[in-house]
């Protein structure tokens, strides 16, 4: 397993590098200007000026390797200057965002905090419901527990976070006002009554983003289930006099858990893409709705710095749910 | 397809030796296959165990009840769902209109009926182009141990892509020329359907695959290997039905997915004209007004969760008809 | 017209006198785009603008009425008062006397100087280099006074430093950022320092701006707020939501919403709608060249190829004709939109004053094409000579222009035209990529409808974008604005005359008639709605005076809580 590590790990590099090359062509080749959003009054020489101020005059190949210089050399540098006090990094240029002309990664590191809080926990809370949730369903087939489960969890799927969103908004927030309806992103924790604003904001955000999560992932458990209870190792660990609780917690779960595994190793580097849509809702401004203005502005530096992160964690989390397949079946092997 | 069933019920007879004990135990002393079968096909046998599942039943009438309102209904309601009629603008249910008009005076009972043709059309094609690349890959990467790793750094990269600018693209590069050659309604209409189809396989092609590493190392498909099976008849006769159940799944929650999805590309330009309803798009539209009109978010929003739940139930109803263990129950 | 007047005098009868600096607490303001960069220097949209105007200022400000006030000006520069020079060659401003920055330090006309080369560095790439054009040398002739020269006589002489889009910078604060170094000077772009009602305290780009109150402002009493916020987020909808139903929020900045949904929300009786008019017009184009697909580029939508139908005017008439635009006004704008005969509605002197497009006459449209020989078709579609009326209409993505779309395609069909409908992305159609084909400028469809707007109260630069020499093309690019591709030398006289002129009666004679052409006489644009800025504020909120020349934040110095 080792070996397969390392080997995976080495292979990643070029896979990335040209991840990233693809992920920069097709920015580059699909329509948009980053001087979309100039007011039409601008004439075009002062547009063709700005444009060469944002360093659009060069060929694609010398802003593409200017970019792989500026992540991979100047940023490192510059966070070791930032930790030892050092001035390595000092007159290079980092990587700049073409909307607010500020380093990428300040502006990423500002988003973090709100999408891991927002994202994360609802992704958290999702998983741990929708386990639960699918191996019962999957234990009482058709009970009323499962029915109810399929129904909910089915809604809530087919539902988009835009409407589910608007309609906790409506209730929770203008009718009752419980909740507020707009995210509140220099709210600091500093004592009990910070600590409930904080909570108070989240329910609704989190709510959304967890049932859409759960529904997801608790069909999957369900299926997975059902597909393993059948198998004959579980009428031998039966007959063999095993508890119950042994035999669907320890073997079938066990076994069933390759496809959620999946599906959560997808999921988690989706968190740190944010959710766009439910932070448009509720206006949490995380990485999703960073990364969709980046877009829509064509930000360059910005998109491609951001799914240039997003490409890692997707490498890191499939080689990790290879490795975790191997653990929960020990006859999958690599080597 | 009955002369291929023959054979491939004998073929069956053969490896069933090589098949786990308990299907063969669990075979009803009657089965058809055992005792000689010209009478009764195996797809015969799925469908009665099918009809005994009250909730795909419920499910399939309903389906081929949306089905029916979406295809015959435009037929028997011939108001033109693009006709705006000012002075009967936000009317509510009327003889007239029974589902009441939008803003603009058009019929809702129209739209929703033209707007499900769209939507059910591109979930179900984008849906089964979707499952069709993700099943392939993800068996054949998890089945021959070579292709595994350039099939999953493909996945990979098709998951890192920045989903709109990828669309954007598509659309600028082939919106034009497959108008051109297919007609404008039928040119977006593949856009769509291959865009979606295209970019939301990875999730299935990961699962399958998964699914598949741990199955070829359980004893019935080395015991198959051993024989000789060849592997084309090992993937379809062994692999594939037993990877079903999450396929299920993932199709049903793609069916979802891409009506959703359908809707977010009108809503970026990249969809069918304006004026032309989807569910999807009747449904964001009608957000705005969700306190004033509330049937005008219910409507189009009931029918795409009844849509995926019968789908779901239908699904469910199949993988247990065709799954031999709980066949016999 | 009437209704922004309406709301203008109601908000000037509920405005009381402010009790003092920082009594009122916070201000709370969402704009559902968020500020990305407060430097209007790098980035011209309101939603970089307005939020930049709490901080620095310009020299003078365009006034509700289309006049000036000054700000950090003693006085408007004149010909009496010899601001202006006699022959036009140059723009003397006097400042007010003992202005500071933010940081305690004294304003000088040094600082307007250095923001001039600041901005004319042909290293940084000015986002408003425009209305420093012309500007051949800036003397600092006083601490107080400050001369901008001109290579030739300019009219109208009065841009640089006026409005919000060109404040003055602190030279101190910026001195290191000129030329190429001005792109990356991430921490003066994000808190400049500067001379209006508040400080920025903290900014995170694309999300909030937090401010306090300026203890240096020029007003002891001023600003009534302790500190302001500016959230950024979400879309106008659920902006609205806050301010008229939540109560979140003071203050939301552009709602463009359907005027049905919003009232119930203003029947709450939390907050008001306030529409400010400035020169924003909604307009369909038509293309007078052929943008078929079955064209080989180069030919497609090129001077090569004239229309097949809207070249004739009759056609371009009854188009015109057959629209009601006081039923889209009504429809889709409600308070915020009025219908309109004009592409330049403000100043009202250059206005030429023909509203007989108003009235809606698919009757007249109608017999004006069977005179034309347009015959319909069995399908009810008019032809003539094998050529069908059936027409590509684009626009951009926004609820409310396809329900203008939808009702356009609606009286187009009962005149006999038939229209297929297409949106485009926001940033591809306004974004001037070349590669696209879904540009405003390549124009690959036969109608297009958006809002153009200008910003200093003299249309001389927005009636240029009509010159032939401004139509886009293969060979610049597909850069010019003149994306109807008219071209009519009588008009290029006009404009080059008009360039040349600085008496106003005679300036407003030249543009009516340019306008004209343009619109009532050739219907090669149609006007449809003359738009306002539309912001909703919280009934507590007042002093809030509409302007639709500003961007909306121009008078918040001025706002406090009421009782």
């Amino acid at each position: 397993m080792l070996t397969f590590t390392i080997r995976r790990l080495l292979l990643a590099i070029p896979t990335l590098l040209f991840i990233s090359l693809v992920i920069f062509l097709l920015l580059e080749l699909s329509p948009g200007d980053p001087l979309g959003d100039v007011p039409l009054t601008v004439p075009p020489e002062v547009k063709e000026r700005m444009r060469e101020a944002l360093g659009l005059g060069q060929a694609w190949y010398i802003r593409y390797v200017l970019w792989l210089k500026q992540f991979f050399w100047v940023e490192p540098l510059h966070w070791f200057d930032q930790v030892f006090g050092t001035s390595f990094s000092a007159g290079m240029q980092r990587v700049i965002s073409f909307q607010s002309r500020s380093p990428v990664f300040d502006v990423i590191a500002q988003r973090v905090p709100q999408t891991l809080t927002v994202v994360g926990l609802s992704y958290l809370i999702g998983v741990l419901i929708a386990i639960p949730i699918g191996i019962i369903s999957a234990y009482k087939q058709y009970s009323w527990f499962d029915q109810l489960g399929t129904f909910v969890s089915m809604i809530g799927f087919s539902m988009p976070t835009f409407f589910t969103g608007v309609v906790l908004i409506i209730i929770f927030g203008v009718k009752l006002q419980w909740f507020p309806s707009v995210y509140d992103t220099t709210l600091v924790v500093r004592d009990w009554d910070s600590f409930l604003a904080q909570v108070r904001q989240m329910v609704m955000p989190v709510t959304v983003l967890a049932l859409y999560n759960a529904a997801q992932i608790s069909r999957f458990m369900r299926a997975s289930m059902l597909n393993n209870l059948g198998q004959d190792y579980v009428r031998t660990a039966r007959a063999k006099g095993l508890s119950e609780k042994t035999v669907v917690l320890k073997h079938v779960l066990r076994n069933s858990l390759i496809p959620v595994v999946t599906v959560i190793a997808l999921g988690l580097p989706a968190v740190f893409g944010g959710a766009i849509i439910t932070e448009q809702v509720f206006k949490v401004n995380g990485l999703g709705q960073l990364l969709i203005t980046a877009i829509h502005a064509n930000d360059i530096p910005m998109v491609l710095t951001l799914t240039f992160i997003f490409a890692i964690l997707i490498v890191l989390f499939t080689l990790i749910a290879d490795i975790v397949y191997g653990l929960l079946d020990p006859r999958i092997r690599y080597d | 397809m009955t002369e291929r069933q023959e054979q491939l019920n004998t073929q069956e007879l053969i490896d069933e030796t090589a098949a786990p004990a308990a299907v063969i135990s669990d075979l009803p002393p009657d089965n058809p296959q055992v005792a000689g079968g010209e009478t009764r096909s195996q797809w015969r046998d799925v469908w009665r165990q099918f009809r005994s599942h009250r909730g795909a039943m419920v499910a399939l009438v309903l389906f081929i009840g949306v089905i029916l309102f979406v295809a015959i209904g435009p037929y028997l309601w011939t108001i033109d769902p693009t006709y705006v009629d000012i002075r009967a603008r936000n009317s509510g249910f009327t003889a007239a209109h029974p589902l009441g008009t939008d803003q603009l005076g058009r019929d809702m009972l129209a739209r929703l009926m033209a707007g499900g043709r769209v939507s059910i059309a591109v979930g179900l094609t984008a849906m089964i182009i979707a499952i069709f690349i993700g099943s392939l890959i993800g068996v054949t990467s998890g089945y021959f141990r070579r292709l595994d790793a350039p099939l999953m750094r493909l996945t990979e990269l098709f998951l890192a892509l920045p989903l709109l600018p990828l669309l954007l693209l598509m659309v600028t590069l082939f919106r034009e020329p497959l108008s051109q050659n297919l007609g404008p309604a039928m040119g977006v209409f593949v856009l769509i359907v291959s865009a979606i189809g295209a970019t939301s396989w990875m999730q299935a092609a990961r699962i399958v695959r998964g699914d598949v590493l741990g199955l070829k190392e359980r004893e019935f498909i080395l015991a198959a290997k051993s024989i000789g099976t060849p592997s084309r008849r090992m993937i379809l006769r062994h692999i594939l039905p037993n990877v079903l159940s999450p396929i299920m799944v993932a199709a049903t929650l793609g069916i979802a997915t891409a009506i959703i999805t359908e809707s977010a590309l009108s809503f970026l330009g990249l969809g069918f004209p304006p004026d032309f309803p989807t569910w999807g798009r009747l449904l964001y539209d009608a957000v705005d007004q969700m306190a004033l009109y509330p049937s005008r978010v219910i409507l189009p929003g009931l029918l795409i969760s009844m849509t995926v739940l019968c789908v779901n139930y239908i699904g469910d109803g199949l993988r247990d008809a065709m799954d031999p263990r709980i066949r016999g129950r | 017209m009437k209704r922004s007047v309406i709301s203008v005098l109601a908000l000037f009868a509920a405005s009381p006198a402010i009790a003092g600096r920082g009594t009122d607490g916070e201000l709370r303001i969402l704009y559902w785009q968020a500020a990305t960069v407060l430097n209007p220097y790098l980035s011209t949209g309101a939603k970089d603008t307005d939020p930049a105007s709490m901080v620095i200022e310009p020299l003078a400000v365009v006034a509700p009425d289309g006049s000036f006030q000054p700000r950090l000006a003693a006085e408007i520069p004149t010909l009496e008062n010899g601001g202006i020079a006699a022959d036009y060659s140059s723009v003397t401003w006097r400042l007010k006397p003992d202005l500071k920055w933010s940081d305690g330090t004294p304003f000088t006309a040094e600082d307007v100087a250095f923001t001039a080369q600041y901005c004319m560095d042909p290293e940084f790439g000015c986002a408003v280099l425009q209305e420093f054009e012309g500007i051949a040398s800036v003397d600092v002739l006083d601490p107080t006074t400050v001369r901008l020269n001109f290579s030739e006589p300019k009219y109208p002489p009065l841009q640089a430093f006026i409005g919000g889009r060109t404040p003055v910078l602190q030279k101190a604060q910026f001195a290191s950022c000129l030329g190429a170094a001005g792109a990356s000077c991430t921490e003066q772009n994000f808190g400049p320092i500067g001379t209006g009602p508040f400080v920025v305290t903290a900014f995170q780009p694309g999300d909030v701006v937090q401010f306090t109150a300026n203890p240096h402002y020029r007003d002891p009493n001023k600003p009534a707020f302790a500190t302001a916020t500016v959230k950024g987020g979400g879309d106008a909808m659920a902006a609205a939501r806050t301010v008229l139903e939540t109560g979140e929020f003071d203050f939301a900045w552009n709602m463009q919403l359907a005027p049905e949904i919003v009232a119930p929300m203003e029947a709450q009786g939390k907050g008001v709608l306030v529409a400010s008019f400035g020169p924003m017009v909604e307009r369909i184009e038509l293309n007078q060249t052929d943008p078929s697909p079955t064209l080989p580029e180069g030919q497609r939508s090129t001077m090569a190829r004239p229309h097949p139908f809207l070249a004739d005017p009759a056609v371009r008439k009854a188009l015109s004709m057959a629209i009601d635009r006081q039923l889209i006004a009504e429809l889709a704008y409600g308070p915020s939109g009025m219908a309109t005969c004009t592409i330049v509605p403000m100043p009202t002197a250059y206005d030429p004053g023909n509203n007989d497009c108003l009235q809606q006459d698919i009757a007249g449209a109608n017999a004006l094409l069977d005179d034309a020989g347009w015959t319909k078709g069995a399908d009810g579609i008019r032809t003539k000579d094998g050529v069908e009326l059936r027409l590509l209409f684009q626009t951009t993505v926004n609820a409310v222009r396809q329900d203008e779309q939808s009702l356009v395609k609606q009286w187009w069909s009962e005149i006999g035209v038939a229209t297929d409908l297409k949106t485009i992305d926001n940033a591809a159609f306004f974004g001037g990529d070349a590669g696209s084909p879904d540009t405003r400028q390549k124009f690959y469809a036969d109608a297009q409808m958006f809002t153009d707007a200008f910003y200093i109260p003299d249309p001389a630069s927005f009636l240029n974008k009509f010159v032939c020499d401004r139509i886009p093309t293969a060979e610049n690019q597909w850069q010019g604005q003149n994306s109807i591709r008219f071209c009519d030398p009588a008009y290029d006289e006009n404009m080059a005359l008009l360039h040349q002129t600085a008496e106003a009666s005679k300036r407003q004679e030249i543009a009516k008639e340019m306008t004209a052409t343009l619109t009532a006489d050739g219907n090669f644009v149609l006007p449809l709605i003359h738009r306002g800025m539309v912001s909703a504020h919280a009934n507590s909120l007042t002093g809030i005076l509409a302007n639709g020349w500003e961007g909306q934040l121009w008078n918040v110095a001025d706002w406090s809580r009421a009782e």
